[in-house]
């Protein structure tokens, strides 16, 4: 496959525009064209390959375009998915790779240029179109309904009835076990969505879409919310449907699993694909480099770390989650200024409960925690914030933002009441811009101005507004809890840099990350955390990874 | 069965708890008991239709503040529409269409063009008061009344034979009626899980090939026809007038009980009652004065007991996430 320049954006050739949708059987053309052997042995109507059966370019967009006020989001796009094939959508944050899928989703309506599906371009009205057309998707935001089981969710807009339009949840129930027995993906239909774990909520979310039939399968960003483990269960399941003629539109920002799964990738920047290239052609450098126009640093390189005195310290605390069972239990560590401590677990272990403590946004059961000598056991999100302590949660839509707010008033949103924002109680809007502008080139928040919503940013970059906000009052105490998750590769390295430019300022660093490689090149000293407590404490110099991975299943 | 019965456990308990102190009391007290329960239901009956109004909007997704106008458009046009044509069929036709015009006048500004929720039933609520005051003419009466209907069998049973299946208005049958297909239709049924996605979660709906804005617009449309039986009930068949300002705020008490009922058809239904018997206890202490209780004090006892429901159920129950909020599509 060839490489286009990555440079201008706005000049496109496309390699694909000559493919031809009206089939050629050969048996030689067939061979030619299969990306995947195993499609070849299934039957015609199944593989797309054969008399009379349009399949071979499942998925064919032409010179798409789709602007946002004066965003342009995505600009002239064409590119093409075979029958079997995987392909992955790479690109920066709001390079436009969302806009991109839900316009093949009928989410969105492209302003110009045409999306065929099996050879027929006549428009995407609405979800409900697509879905009649043999398109499945997992969004970037769960789309499930909280309080409904997972078998109502299922069946949501396909409901299995006994006729009459009466509920038949009992075959909901039968087809969600057969679903996920035939796929891997364990589920309990009975379960209410809001009781599961996010990486089971993915899960349903998976099967969901593939209890329809799928020809193609859109995934944007399914694995950012995964666990290594189950990232790996997803992606075999997603080797095994293109083995049986499923094509999948994978959208990630991990390089491993575009390599691991993919036959080939387009990268987008700023709207626009600035090249193509099949995965065996390639390796993560070079991706990564397509994708950001620059070599990227995927490794960084630190000084050692100097600590100076204990900031934080915190002394057998004991948590309760939601549900009041123990979460965190007899959590205890120490932070000194000048260091980054990761705290490595598996997640479920407690620390999303241990940062809600921390933060001052759940009760602490017993034990004790203090900012130097000021305790903050007791202390609410107010009071911590003011006590010098940046959270960086891992829930941003929920914890971070406030996505009907304009960006620069969510950059100000934990000190909009005080100078120089708001004088004798009235708001100075001039600095609150101007505080704006500047983090947003800081931190290249990619964006129409700041005073767009926060809400309509991309995913990416939503993350950033975050922890531009929670890093820029300079805290004594960062705590950061996936402070990367579904960030692109150029902006995890920016990320990263500022946290251990943070450190070296003198702040103390709490990283909470389920990347295990994350905690490995960023902390200065490791706690693997199991069942709510730290099991192991350890340089990071003598780290051991399999070590680190025995630890964190429990295995001490 | 078992499973119905732990998933409704609440409706249930709340439901036979009331029953078995409804018979303990008509049994004790068989002078007054059989009309304060007769009154209670009286009383209740355009509450439950109005409330089902308020669970099928919210549940879409739609506040309808709007009830009490739609209701007093209803009982007008009934009333003079059965008056004037000499009719009261064309009455309760003009009453019931009524209501499902005020409806749709709700569903297209507040889903359609997305005005706030709130104020379009403030808007409704006003015209309503407008136009039924400065229409209003004195002295027309009805050419009839609406039949009674006597259920055979069912109004045997002690109590609430009596009560509900014997010499009751055909409209009052039909509230009972609606409160049952509504709450199966809610929980058994494709329209209602949609309905009830559409409330809770939009964007789960539309991206599952639902047309949200389609079943919103539907749903709060139709739910005006139950409005508009509420509204038809009070001028044509508890007083066969139409007095300015006949509703006098059932359409807002029906929105408390709503939120008693939990957002569910049958604890509302419940709830009516329970609100129409505090009602009746009242009317019944001013009447034999029993007490040395002044009868402003006894008159405010439903709003009180409305007020301590309230304040118990609020925190307990959750209403629908989406309801109030315009669904609003990605790229408009
Ligand atoms: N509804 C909207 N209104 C205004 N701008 C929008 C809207 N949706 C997307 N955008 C803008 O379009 C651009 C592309 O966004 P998109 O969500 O497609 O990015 P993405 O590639 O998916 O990024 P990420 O990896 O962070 O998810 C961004 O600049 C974003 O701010
Ligand atoms: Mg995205």
């Amino acid at each position: 496959m060839s490489e286009r320049t990555p440079e201008p954006p706005d000049v496109h050739t496309d390699p694909q525009a000559a493919v031809d949708v009206h089939l050629d059987t050969s048996q030689e053309h067939l061979a030619s064209v299969v990306t995947n052997e195993a499609i070849l042995e299934l039957p015609p109507e199944q593989s797309g390959f054969g008399e009379g059966v349009v399949g071979e370019v499942l998925l064919d967009i032409e010179g798409l375009s789709k602007s946002f006020g004066s965003v342009r989001a995505n600009r002239d796009i064409s590119l093409s998915v075979r029958r079997g094939e995987i392909v992955a959508l790479l690109g920066e944050n709001g390079a436009g790779k969302s806009t991109l899928v839900n316009q093949i989703f009928g989410l969105i309506t492209p302003d110009t240029g045409t999306v065929a599906i099996k050879g027929d371009a006549t428009p995407i009205k609405d979800p409900r179109d697509a879905i009649a057309r043999g398109i499945g998707m997992v969004h970037q935001h769960f789309q499930l309904v909280p309080v409904m089981t997972v078998a109502e969710n299922m069946v949501l807009g396909h409901e299995t009835t006994r006729g009459g339009g009466v509920l038949d949840l009992a075959a909901a129930r039968t087809m969600v076990r057969e679903l996920s027995a035939k796929h891997g993906l364990a589920v309990d239909p009975d379960t209410e969505v809001e009781d599961l774990p996010v990486g089971t909520q993915q899960r349903v979310e998976i099967l969901k879409a593939l209890s329809r039939k799928v020809d193609l399968l859109i995934l944007d960003e399914p694995t950012a919310v995964l666990t290594p483990q189950e990232t790996d269960e997803l992606l075999a399941v997603m080797k095994e449907l293109a083995n049986s003629g499923t094509s999948i539109v994978f959208i990630t920002h991990k390089l491993r699993e575009v390599l691991a799964v993919a036959d080939r990738v387009y990268v987008l920047r700023q709207g626009a694909v600035v090249g193509e290239v099949a995965t065996k052609d390639t390796d993560a450098k070079g991706l990564a480099t397509m994708m950001v126009g620059r070599e990227v640093v995927l490794s960084i390189d630190k000084s050692a770390a100097s600590p100076g005195e204990t900031v934080l310290e915190v002394q057998d605390l004991h948590v309760v989650d939601d549900r009041g069972l123990g979460a965190v239990n007899g959590f205890s560590l120490s932070v000194r200024a000048g260091e980054i401590v990761g705290v490595a677990g598996v997640e479920g272990n407690g620390q999303r409960e241990l940062v809600e403590a921390l933060a001052g946004m759940r009760k602490v059961v017993s034990g004790r925690m203090a900012l130097g000598s000021l305790d903050l056991t007791r202390a609410n999100p107010h009071q911590t914030h003011h006590a010098g302590v940046g959270h960086v949660p891992e829930d941003r839509e929920k914890h971070g933002l406030v996505g009907t707010y304009s960006i620069a008033d969510n950059l100000v949103l934990n000190e909009f009441d005080q100078a120089p924002y708001a004088k004798s109680g009235v708001r100075q809007f001039d600095a609150v811009r101007e505080n704006a502008e500047k983090l947003r080139e800081e931190f290249d928040i990619r964006s129409s101005g700041v005073m767009q919503t926060a809400g309509s940013l991309s995913g990416g970059n939503k993350q950033k507004v975050v922890v531009a906000r929670e890093m820029a009052f300079k805290p004594k105490l960062l705590m950061a809890a996936q402070p990367t998750r579904g960030v692109d590769v150029g902006s995890i390295e920016f990320i990263h840099r500022r946290i251990v430019e943070a450190r070296d300022e003198g702040a103390a660093v709490l990283l909470v990350s389920a990347e295990l490689d994350e905690i490995l090149s960023l902390s200065d000293r490791i706690a693997v955390v199991h069942g709510g407590a730290v099991v192991a404490e350890m340089d990071a110099k003598d780290a051991d990874r399999t070590e680190i991975g025995r630890l964190m299943a429990g295995d001490h | 069965m078992a499973a119905w019965v732990q998933k409704n456990r609440t409706t249930l308990g709340i439901g036979l708890g009331v029953l078995v102190a409804a018979y303990v009391f008509y049994y004790a007290k068989h002078d007054i008991a059989p009309s304060m329960f007769g009154a209670a239901w009286g009383y209740a009956i355009p509450l439950v239709l109005a409330a089902l109004v308020g669970v099928i909007g919210e549940r879409s997704g739609v506040v309808n503040i709007g009830i009490e106008g739609q209701m007093l458009l209803a009982a007008f046009a009934g009333f003079f529409g059965a008056a004037y044509s000499g009719s009261m069929i064309v009455g309760i036709l003009a009453g019931v269409g009524t209501g499902l015009i005020a409806g749709g006048f709700l569903a297209w500004t507040t889903v359609r063009w997305r005005m706030d929720q709130i104020i379009a039933g403030v808007v409704l609520n006003i015209i309503a008061t407008g136009i039924t005051s400065f229409y209003l003419k004195s002295g027309e009466i009805l050419p009839g009344v609406i039949p009674n209907v006597d259920v055979p069998l069912l109004k045997e049973i002690p109590l609430i034979g009596e009560t509900f299946f014997s010499g009751r208005s055909a409209i009052a049958l039909v509230a009972i009626l609606a409160a049952v297909v509504v709450h199966l239709a809610l929980f058994h049924t494709r329209w209602g899980l949609r309905t009830r996605a559409v409330g809770e979660y939009p964007s789960a709906a539309d991206t599952a090939g639902i047309n949200v804005e389609r079943l919103r617009l539907v749903n709060v449309t139709l739910a005006g026809s139950l409005a508009g039986l509420a509204g038809l009930y009070l001028s044509m068949d508890a007083s066969a007038s139409f007095e300015r300002g006949i509703t006098a705020g059932r359409g807002f008490l029906a929105l408390a009980i709503m939120i008693m009922g939990a957002w569910r058809p049958l604890r509302a239904l419940v709830m009516a009652l329970f609100f129409g018997f505090i009602n009746a206890v009242a009317s019944q202490l001013q009447l034999t004065g029993g007490f040395d209780v002044p009868p402003q004090l006894t008159g405010t006892l439903p709003y009180v007991a409305t007020l301590v429901v309230l304040a118990v159920a609020a925190g307990r129950v959750r209403g629908p996430a989406a309801a109030g909020q315009p669904y609003v599509k990605k790229d408009q």
